[in-house]
């Protein structure tokens, strides 16, 4: 909660004078009984008709200006309520964009997705309400013990008595229920997860026959968040019918007390009436307030969920501003490097070292799960290394600002993940400022002009939200022209290629060997063709890095490099295996030797 | 949640018949109580009344008739309790419907998701179909059950207040009724011009949702690409829409309150005037006139609740014509109940035709024998109907026209079941479900035994990474726990364990290492001996051993031949195959 305050910071001014006039409205409202009060007295004992016609006239100005103070409050509270959500959402937005990707994955986006949605209206909901009635119910409450002193002392002790022991019946009752709310959202949470396995596994699940099965784990699921919201509903039931009974009691004393004081003539009948007036206004605020609480409850528990993304920092700092140029160095340097993913224990990569020269392309291959994308996750700094230094351009890569990192570099990820929006638009996403020309020429490179050209609109065609009107295949070929479109100093392709057939795929990398020397490439791939003709392949097992050369130096000296590429090139291998036994052991060994055999 | 809500063809009242009809089984509950609800509120409603004439009994200083007081002071303890024991059973009461209806839609709503067509569940999004199961089915409870019992308690308690009024004073209760409906326009004047802003504001809120899944859904992308001032700036401007149209909704219903109120203040002052003139006559007693003010206190309040009462079941009946749009939609075509056994694994299609819609065709005149024990590998460009070909196999999809046929039997005759218990299949999509590593393999054999499970995990090589895994088999799994490859591990594992009789390979092992992939060849050659296989991928070193290789273009098959063969041809396999061997720099 406190950490949601200062949301609201911006709206002090609000914040301040919807209360205020709240407390203007709820101070007309409470002269009412003592205005009735003199009608009794006053107007009935003597019979004073224009008396009492004056008092009604005072009524009516009374509930006029009521209403006029009232509708400035609902104002001010309904701008500071959706000015206050509005800032959350958006702080907790930024706060997200900010995150580094150790944190994405600790929480998730399917949480951070509710929480941003859900969660906050649920918040919103809460504070307008809270704003409306919360407001109002406390000072009515208040205040009727106030004009009750002013009355009579020894009846306002029982209001003074009752109010405490009302609020502790509310307190009660909200701390038991905040924290199984949150446990409710919990199971919530694994109802909705069900359901949406059951969406997206849809194939697997009928190709196994597991319909029952997935059925009957849902059912389990889905009664236990009946079982808890009924138990929690039990609790929360309690809390109107308690502070019904409870005033009321205290409403018979108060009669009871208010019967004494009159028997003894330390007060009238009408002020008896104005007294169990102010009981009944509080009967009705605190009922309006027990329901509220509920709503309430469940608005906390939501704050809850989202204070605990705001309290997420991002493990990751970057430098404040550029400093100096580092030594005129290679293009990308690894020096014993080592990195686990938080949370678990066997490093993904250890002790790695390598350099890699501008202009350079680097093939990076390796068994699944050898750490390649781990690797090129490095490069972008995506994730710090857990040891050993990472050097971009002789500078350590800690050292860039976040803009000056995410300039130079162009990344492709294995997902093709595209957005709603143009084609052109989401090309911009590289540079802002990219002209369609620059565009085409990406689009090009990337081998997707024709898929471009064959749409209606071309640039302008519309993309579904994730591209999905469009093949994988278009897919992998536009985000790799979004990547280009930036003319980045260092290029990334993590396996970016693996839905494009061989031709495609050949002709990609044909057309961006032509830009060599303007860019630095990665290319992660499990297809030996792929990086053949590299400059450098960087070859990967289990997080070590096992081999760094050429192809032919690789094939000569790397076993598993040899193993690879022969899985996938059976005739090689047999040619190779061939010239082997021809060859002596010493001219396998050096590459030209190899290199010869190969041509 | 409820901003694409579409206006269903059936009129609401039907729709409340379907929601009635849904409830009918807590039919009983529903009469407890509405009848708890009008004992509670008669209770309360001759509370206010004891209470009067309680204070008519302290007159003045030395006129309290103590023991006539307790008479009725006592009698208000008894109601007070009762009427508190009767709120409190009602609310379990409505607590238990509410939660059993959600209950139940849910439960109906994931048994007709599993027999819904395909074609369907891909045409709508999983959020769509989720927000229907989740989010509207909760509208649809709150607002409907609770909604309609403070419906009943509200014209309960408007007819108990009239009655104890006229017992009170004929006039009074007259210049009250006569007064009322002003309070009524009013608050609908007021909620229908809100209305107008709500619907602005929830369409601002869907613009909103779905700029946050996009963009956090996709935040590492979003972050690759520096995107995160420009991501901020553009939710900025939707989040600014928002807050505008929020604002303005949030304060024009709430004028509804004030407003309201003044009303009842005029009725208040009223009733005070009127109670003034007629008490000196005897025809009202000062006790009498506290009753009536407080009732008229009391008064408008049911009338405010029913009216955002109706608002709420509008929005409720919105959510259950989408809700009941989903559970009616037309189930998959009826089950045949043939089964099949001893499956030797021969496949025949005969001239099948199908599309997905109508206006474009995609497999036409499609024919191919496979004899048992063959491995037919499916290569050919992105969309050329590879897919389409394993959903007609799996009866994913029907045929539009011919045949397919299993061991002499065509597919129409067999139960689903059985069909797909004949096939293995692994999806390039890899599904992997939340839960231990464990129950992800044994989905299709629950009943294996941990060293089967580890033979097959070994087979299938999975076993390296599943043994580094912190807890082994009993490893929790969540979405990207895993990366792409081992997850598809992972799924061929799953199918290892199954030993089905036949082989559905879509890109399986598209994110695999190659020496892996030959690794788990050799061990599918050994575990397929005899069974025949369907293998699509892109990577041509795995369809190479392939018995015969069909090339598909367009939906049409345009060769076909094994390896050997179709690079004698010299056509397009020949084309595709020498293009990995394509140097850059020549």
């Amino acid at each position: 909660m406190r950490t949601l305050a200062p949301f609201l910071k911006n709206y002090k001014k609000e914040s301040i004078l919807a209360p205020f006039f709240k407390f203007l409205e709820v101070v007309f409202d409470l002269l009412v009984p003592l205005v009735v009060a003199r009608i009794i007295d006053t107007g009935i004992a003597r019979n004073d008709h224009g008396f009492i016609v004056r008092n009604f006239f005072l009524l009516i100005l009374m509930a006029a200006a009521g209403l006029t103070v009232s509708i400035t409050a609902q104002f001010f509270a309904a701008k500071a309520s959706a000015g206050f959500a509005a800032e959350l959402r958006q702080a907790m937005y930024d706060h997200i964009q900010g995150l580094s990707y150790s944190e994405l994955d600790t929480l998730g986006t399917d949480t951070l997705i509710t929480r941003l949605t859900d969660d906050i209206n649920q918040v919103q909901n809460g504070l307008n309400m809270g704003l409306r009635l919360l407001l109002r119910s406390p000072f009515i409450v208040i205040g009727s013990m106030v004009m009750a002193f002013t009355i009579n002392v020894r009846c306002a002790l029982i209001f003074a008595a009752a109010i405490p022991v009302l609020f502790l019946v509310v307190f009660v009752i909200m701390y038991l229920s905040i924290p199984l709310f949150r446990k409710v959202q919990g199971r919530l949470d694994a109802v909705t997860r069900l359901t949406r396995e059951n969406l997206t596994g849809v194939r697997v699940i009928r190709a196994f026959c597991r319909e029952q099965e997935s059925v009957k784990e849902f059912d389990i699921s889905n009664q236990e968040l009946t079982k808890l919201n009924e138990f929690v509903g039990k609790l929360s039931a309690l809390l109107n019918p308690v502070t019904y009974v409870l005033i009321n009691i205290a409403t018979v004393i108060l009669i009871h007390t208010a019967g004494l004081q009159v028997n003894l003539g330390n007060m009238q009948q009408g002020e008896a009436v104005a007294l169990y007036n102010y009981m009944a206004q509080m009967i009705i605020e605190l009922i309006k307030l027990a329901s509220l609480i509920i709503t309430l409850n469940k608005a906390a528990a939501c704050a809850g969920r989202v204070a605990g993304v705001l309290h997420v920092n991002s493990s990751m700092k970057y430098a404040s501003e550029t400093s100096g140029r580092g030594l005129k160095g290679s293009a990308v340097q690894f020096q014993n490097v080592t990195f686990s993913y938080p949370g678990t224990g066997a490093p993904s990569l250890s002790d790695i070292s390598f350099s890699v020269e501008k202009g350079q392309t680097v093939g990076i291959i390796g068994g699944t799960g050898s750490g390649k994308t781990t690797l090129v996750n490095l490069i972008a700094r995506f994730y710090d290394a857990t040891s050993g230094q990472v050097l971009l351009d002789g500078k350590d890569i800690k050292d860039y600002t976040r803009q000056e990192l995410r300039s130079k570099i162009g990344v492709v990820p294995q997902k093709a993940a595209l957005f709603k929006g143009s084609i052109r638009d989401n090309m911009k996403w590289g540079r802002e400022d990219a002209g369609d020309k620059e565009i085409w020429e990406a689009l090009t490179i990337a081998q997707a002009r024709e898929i471009v050209e064959g749409k209606e609109g071309k640039l302008d065609f519309a993309l579904e939200q994730n591209g999905k009107n469009l093949s994988g295949g278009q897919r992998q070929r536009l985000t790799i022209a979004r990547a280009l479109v930036k003319k980045p100093e260092f290029l990334i392709l993590d396996d970016s290629a693996s839905a494009l057939d061989f031709a495609t795929d050949a002709a990609l990398r044909k057309a961006l060997s032509r830009l060599k020397g303007q860019m630095t490439t990665f290319l992660v791939s499990q297809r030996a063709a792929s990086i053949r003709q590299a400059d450098q392949i960087l070859v990967l097992d289990d997080g070590m890095l096992v081999g760094t050369g050429t192809h032919d130096s690789l094939l000569a000296s790397c076993s598993a490099y040899r193993e690879i590429y022969f899985s996938q090139f059976p005739e090689e291998c047999r040619k190779y295996e061939e010239e082997h036994r021809k060859i002596s052991p010493e001219d396998v060994l050096s590459p030209a030797g190899v290199k010869e055999v190969l041509s | 949640m409820n901003t694409g809500s579409k206006k269903s063809g059936a009129g609401s009242s039907e729709i409340l018949w379907k929601v009635l009809r849904f409830i009918g089984k807590y039919r009983l509950l529903m009469a407890l109580s509405i009848l708890l609800a009008a004992v509670s509120v008669v209770l309360q409603l001759y509370v206010p009344f004891l209470f009067g004439d309680a204070i008519d009994e302290i007159v003045a200083q030395g006129q309290v008739n103590f023991s006539r007081m307790w008479y009725y002071l006592s009698r208000i303890l008894i109601m007070v309790l009762l009427s508190g024991a009767a709120t409190w059973i009602m609310n379990m009461i409505n607590n238990r419907m509410t939660y059993r209806t959600v209950q139940d839609i849910r439960s109906k709503a994931i048994r007709h998701i599993q027999v819904l067509p395909l074609s369907y569940l891909d045409r709508h999004s999983t959020g769509d179909i989720i927000s229907r199961v989740i989010a509207d089915t909760d509208i649809l409870s709150d607002g409907l059950l609770l909604g309609f019992t403070q419906l009943f308690s509200g014209i309960v308690t408007i007819i108990g207040t009239l009655i104890f009024m006229l017992s009170k004073n004929v006039w009074i209760t007259l210049l009250v009724i006569v007064l009322t409906p002003l309070s009524f326009f009013v608050a609908k004047f007021i909620s229908s011009h809100s209305f107008q802003m709500f619907q602005k504001q929830s369409e601002a809120r869907g613009r909103q949702t779905a700029l946050i899944e996009e963009m956090i859904g996709n935040q590492k992308v979003v972050q690759a690409f520096g995107y995160e001032e420009k991501s901020s700036r553009r939710f900025a401007q939707v989040n600014q829409e928002l807050k505008e149209y929020s604002q303005k909704a949030v304060f024009f219903s709430s004028l509804t309150n004030p407003s309201t109120r003044f009303v009842n203040n005029v009725i208040y002052a009223a009733v005070a005037l009127t109670g003034a003139f007629l008490i000196p006559g005897g025809h009202l007693t000062v006790g009498g006139l506290s009753v009536l003010l407080a009732y008229a206190n009391q008064y408008m309040k049911p009338f405010n609740d029913i009216s955002s009462v109706v608002t709420e079941l509008q929005n409720a009946l919105a959510c259950a014509s989408r809700i009941f749009a989903l559970l009616e939609e037309e189930p998959e075509s009826p089950e045949a109940s043939g089964r099949i056994e001893d499956v030797k694994g021969e496949v025949d299609i005969r001239d099948v035709s199908f599309s997905y819609t109508p206006d474009r065709k995609l497999i036409t005149h499609f024919t191919l024998h496979a004899a048992p024990g063959k491995r037919i590998a499916i290569v050919g460009p992105t969309g050329c109907g590879k897919t389409t070909f394993i959903n007609l196999l799996m009866r994913f999809y029907d045929v539009n026209s011919g045949t397919i046929s299993i061991d002499g039997r065509p597919v129409q005759e067999l139960s689903r079941h059985a069909l797909r218990k004949c096939f293995g299949m692994v999806l390039q999509d890899t599904w992997i479900k939340s839960g231990t590593v464990r129950e992800n393999i044994c989905i299709g054999r629950p009943e294996a035994s941990d060293s089967e499970i580890i033979e097959a995990a070994k087979k299938s090589h999975s076993w390296e990474f599943i043994r580094r895994l912190p807890e082994g088999l009993d490893t929790q799994l969540r979405e990207d726990s895993l990366s792409q490859g081992q997850k598809q591990l992972l799924c061929i594992t799953r199918v290892m364990l199954c030993l089905p009789p036949m082989l559905i390979l879509d890109e399986a092992t598209s994110s695999i290492d190659t020496r892996t992939e030959m690794m788990i060849q050799k061990a599918f050659d050994q575990m397929m001996k005899g069974r025949t296989s369907f293998i699509v991928a892109h990577r041509l070193s795995t369809i190479r051993n392939a018995d015969e290789i069909l090339v598909m273009k367009d939906g049409n098959i345009i060769e076909q031949g094994n390896h050997e063969e179709l690079m004698k041809k010299g056509g397009f396999y020949e084309h595709l195959y020498n293009s990995q061997f394509v140097r850059t720099e020549d």
